[in-house]
């Protein structure tokens, strides 16, 4: 019984690092940048369910609605003030830019909110599941987190496959100049994507202080840091990589803290990404780019 | 015995056979023509030869030597220097550093003499200089030298490839196309220079090339393949008199 | 034109050939004209402390940034887990000299052999990072030293190391160290080490910095330099003319990674509580020396000191405006970054330059001109 309710809670934790990775892997497949800044996203999103909901006293459904909103604005924002003049510069050079806005993320959040850690109370209003005579006992957060993902993934796949602006994702991170040459408006093209990414983390972040209620101007880094290793762990630039990446690093680091170590269970994912990269290079569900000579 | 040697040499990628039973034998100072449409596979073949890809089957011999399977830097260490059809040069470096990166294992002193300026590092460095210096003057670059590689006109960059490839002091030279984007006159003088450096640095020369004027005026003998596979093989004059490769060529 | 042929490149560049060569000489002086103008302000007691207490943290920084632009700004391989070699050279250098401090008294003895002893360690670390190197490129590589950082990181802070009459005694739990009563628990997991002596000096820090410099720019000016940067701009090219490339990579990760080891010790001798956290030896502290890198520019070794030393004191600096210091550092970085690479500043600057040349070039030939 542990085992199945360790791995639950690994799953509804690995989803969350999905919904962040796909954030990650939308935006390198098509800007081919490291948004450092992604994790950052999540914390300012946590920070609007909270200010909605616990300052304001709106209800939980309203602050999550705000919080997509707030972050879809600010993630196309950061695009066009931030990214869109490096749009040719070297990828190093848009990393440090993208570094700069996660500090700057966190120090505005520093100043208006203050370095002390906010209870967040949770958006999820479901009561606990008992199952097997109370020996499996599934949070609310949980199961919400775990269905609102799947919902948003499923929607994902729908968007990008069937719809005219998600199969123009896929021409320009398949290729920008010939994207361009089709008529497709680049531009648009990655701010709608930057947008997507954004309002994810925005979900994300509510999901992610409701699970684990703590939220300081810090909160996002670990989880960016651990959605990114997912990204790469799929393979970065791969949807479906990205999802599956998540969905396994949380299972891995929730079943290495129950029975390993909590304190291990950090370097544990690390070093099974290390593994994945040298048996893949190129991730589990990357491409292999050959050079041409 | 010839001194390159290469017998049924084949690459299949996927399930396409690029290169299938590719022969060839090159005595010691020959200057030998690779021709044939795009695609036929000429490039595929250097590669093959400098070790880029592994051939899937066949196997080549340089000086008795085999070379099969060998890695790329390994191959050059015994005797195989090329240039490629899409210059590529050390873009960063200046034209008098991408001479004597040629020169690496030519001349050769410790990390730790490097890093403590001791002794066999100046005298390497001076003996590095002398011949770079000597190799840029055959190529009238020696006024360059101090350009960064990237900011040279195309066809200097073209030059400095050869430089850099005779500076690995190899016994085969593969040129791949280099002629390519150069004016009647550059080329009329770059023939000149094959020659002269084949005369001069003891060389073999395998070369691809369109222009069948450089062709017809440097090679004795042409090979002419089409969708990976030989077609012709002889006396370039007569080659190219040959119908199927005027077909090959000019389409029916 | 016979003017022309008399100052031919060949005897440029034999002139050149001295052990220091113009260029890293203004980077010598500057360091030694920084030490000094320092070392007699902080002598004659006209620094303040909060500033004097920067001036090893600051060394400790140009060591981290030099050594890290050996791997990112010439071998041209995006790494950020250099703050993991850090924190082995840290950790390997205050255990020793914890362990040593009775028993060899003569301090800059125990200093050096604490530093030789990190250097090693360090530098088996990264010949264990620069494996996967081999085989991993661009972002991917970047993740896996991230990780490795991270993994260092955390290892040791679960590290207990104990001596007793029998012994060493190493664990992942201080219950587990089973300890002799005369025994000293010298690693103390997330408490880290206490009481490493405090050897560190700005002097200390000078004579690193210097080091440094010298190892790296007589690696860069040498057969083994050319070597690496062929590999960075053209890896195909560089394996055409022989160059074993496996072999290049693991020597640049290999002393890159003992630098920082040497910059560990530096850092943990100048404090007496050394413990492992986010901030220096995690992600944000290898980041933070890769934006040095950046901003002093790539492979521009002058560059990395100039931009460690500025960036590093910039915050303290600022600390007159407490609240807002790393909000505004953040500004600025993007600023400069938007500043110096973005299209339409750089087109901005090349219509500029474009204009300066033709003007002192029209100057020049003046009378040539046709």
């Amino acid at each position: 019984m542990k085992f199945l309710s360790q791995l639950i809670s690994g799953i509804s934790l690995g989803s969350i690092y999905s919904l962040i990775a796909l954030g990650y892997t939308m935006v390198y497949g098509i800007a081919k940048m490291l948004n450092f800044a992604h994790g950052d996203v999540i914390m300012i999103g946590g920070y609007v369910v909270y200010t909605a909901c616990v300052t304001a006293g709106l209800p939980a459904a309203a602050g999550v609605l705000i919080a997509i909103v707030f972050c879809t604005v600010l993630g196309v924002a950061i695009e066009r003030f931030a990214y869109k003049p490096l749009r040719s510069a070297s990828s190093l050079a848009v990393l440090i830019t993208a570094i700069g806005v996660s500090y700057l993320l966190q120090n505005v959040a520093l100043l208006i909110f203050g370095s002390d850690t906010k209870s967040f109370s949770s958006v999820v209003s479901l009561e606990p599941v008992s199952l097997a005579d109370g020996a499996l006992v599934i949070s609310g957060e949980t199961i919400v987190t775990i269905i609102v993902s799947v919902i948003i993934m499923v929607a994902l796949i729908v968007f990008i496959n069937k719809t005219r602006p998600g199969k123009a994702m896929l021409a320009v991170s398949e290729d920008k100049g010939a994207a361009q040459l089709m008529g497709i408006n680049v531009n648009g093209t990655i701010a709608l994507t930057f947008a997507i990414g954004s309002g994810l983390a925005a979900v994300a972040g509510a999901l992610l202080c409701s699970a684990y209620p703590a939220l300081s101007p810090y909160t996002g880094a670990m989880p960016g840091i651990k959605a990114f290793v997912a990204a790469v762990f799929g393979g970065i630039g791969s949807i479906p990589g990205a999802m599956i990446g998540g969905i396994l690093l949380g299972i891995i680091e929730n079943l290495s803290k129950g029975y390993i170590s909590s304190q291990l269970s950090d370097p544990i994912v690390f070093a099974v990404l290390i593994i994945v990269l040298l048996v893949k290079p190129t991730g589990l569900m990357g491409k292999k780019i050959n050079e041409k000579v | 015995m010839a001194m390159l040697e290469v017998k049924n040499l084949g690459i299949k990628f996927g399930g396409l056979h690029a290169v299938e039973d590719f022969n060839l034998e090159l005595e010691k100072g020959a200057l030998y023509g690779l021709i044939g449409p795009n695609g036929a596979g000429k490039t595929t073949i250097f590669n093959l030869l400098t070790g880029v890809y592994k051939p899937t089957s066949g196997q080549f011999f340089l000086d008795g030597k085999e070379l099969t399977g060998k890695k790329p830097a390994d191959i050059n260490k015994a005797g195989i220097a090329r240039t490629f059809q899409n210059i590529r040069l050390f873009s960063n470096l200046t034209v008098f550093d991408n001479v004597k990166v040629g020169l690496h294992n030519q001349i050769k002193y410790s990390t730790t003499a490097a890093v403590f300026r001791l002794p066999a590092y100046f005298k390497s460095e001076r003996l590095m200089n002398e011949k770079a210096h000597e190799l840029l003057k055959v190529f009238e670059l020696d006024d360059s030298a101090d350009t960064l590689a990237s900011n040279l006109p195309y066809g200097k960059q073209r030059k400095l490839e050869i430089a850099r490839a005779i500076a690995t002091n190899p016994k085969l030279l593969l040129l791949d196309e280099p002629a390519a984007g150069m004016n009647p006159n550059e080329t009329k003088e770059l023939m000149d220079t094959i020659k002269f450096i084949r005369d001069k640095f003891q060389l073999t020369i395998l070369v691809i090339e369109h222009d069948m004027n450089l062709v017809s005026g440097i090679c004795e003998n042409i090979t002419v393949l089409n969708f990976g596979t030989e077609l012709a093989k002889g006396k370039t004059e007569e080659v190219l008199k040959n119908p199927e490769v005027i077909k090959a060529y000019l389409g029916k | 034109m016979s003017e022309k042929s008399a100052k031919s490149p060949l005897l440029k560049k034999k002139a050149a050939l001295r052990p220091v060569t113009k260029k890293n000489l203004v980077t010598y002086l500057m360091v030694i004209v920084f030490f000094a103008l320092f070392q007699t302000l902080s002598a004659t007691g006209n620094l303040k402390f909060a500033y004097k207490s920067l001036l090893v943290p600051i060394c400790t920084s140009v060591i981290m940034a030099v050594s890290l632009n050996l791997v990112v700004g010439v071998l041209g391989e995006l790494s950020l887990g250099h703050a993991g070699f850090m924190c082995v050279g840290a950790y390997v250098g205050s255990f020793f000299s914890v362990l040593t401090e009775d028993i060899i008294t003569v301090t800059w003895i125990r200093f050096t052999l604490a530093f030789i002893f990190a250097a090693v360690a360090a530098s088996i670390a990264g010949v264990i990072i620069g494996v996967p190197v081999l085989r991993l490129k661009g972002d991917y590589l970047a993740i896996v030293t991230l990780a490795f950082g991270e993994i260092i990181k955390s290892l040791v802070n679960v590290l207990y190391i104990g001596k007793d009459s029998n012994g060493f005694h190493i664990a992942m739990d201080s219950a587990k160290l089973n300890m002799e009563l005369d025994g000293m628990v010298i690693v103390k997991g997330p408490q880290g080490i206490n009481g490493t002596p405090k050897d560190s000096t700005f002097f200390i820090g000078f004579i690193l910095v210097m080091l440094t410099i010298f190892i790296v720019t007589n690696i860069m000016d040498s057969r083994t330099g050319r070597a690496i940067m062929s590999v960075r701009d053209n890896r195909i090219a560089a394996e055409s003319v022989g160059i074993n490339i496996t072999k290049y990579k693991l020597i640049v990760f290999t002393i890159s990674a003992a630098i920082a080891g040497c910059a560990g010790v530096l850092y943990s001798h100048n404090l007496t509580t050394l413990s492992a956290n986010t901030n220096n030896f995690g992600y944000n502290m290898s980041i933070m020396i890769l934006v040095y890198v950046v901003l002093g520019g790539l492979g521009n070794i002058r560059g990395s000191v100039i931009a460690a030393a500025v960036l590093y004191s910039l915050p303290e600096l600022l600390r007159g405006f407490s609240k807002y210091r790393m909000l505004i550092y953040a500004i600025v970085l993007i600023v400069m970054m938007i500043v110096n690479n973005g299209s339409y500043f750089v087109k901005l600057k090349e219509k500029y330059s474009y204009k300066f040349y033709k003007k002192i070039n029209s100057k020049k030939n003046g009378k040539e001109a046709v």
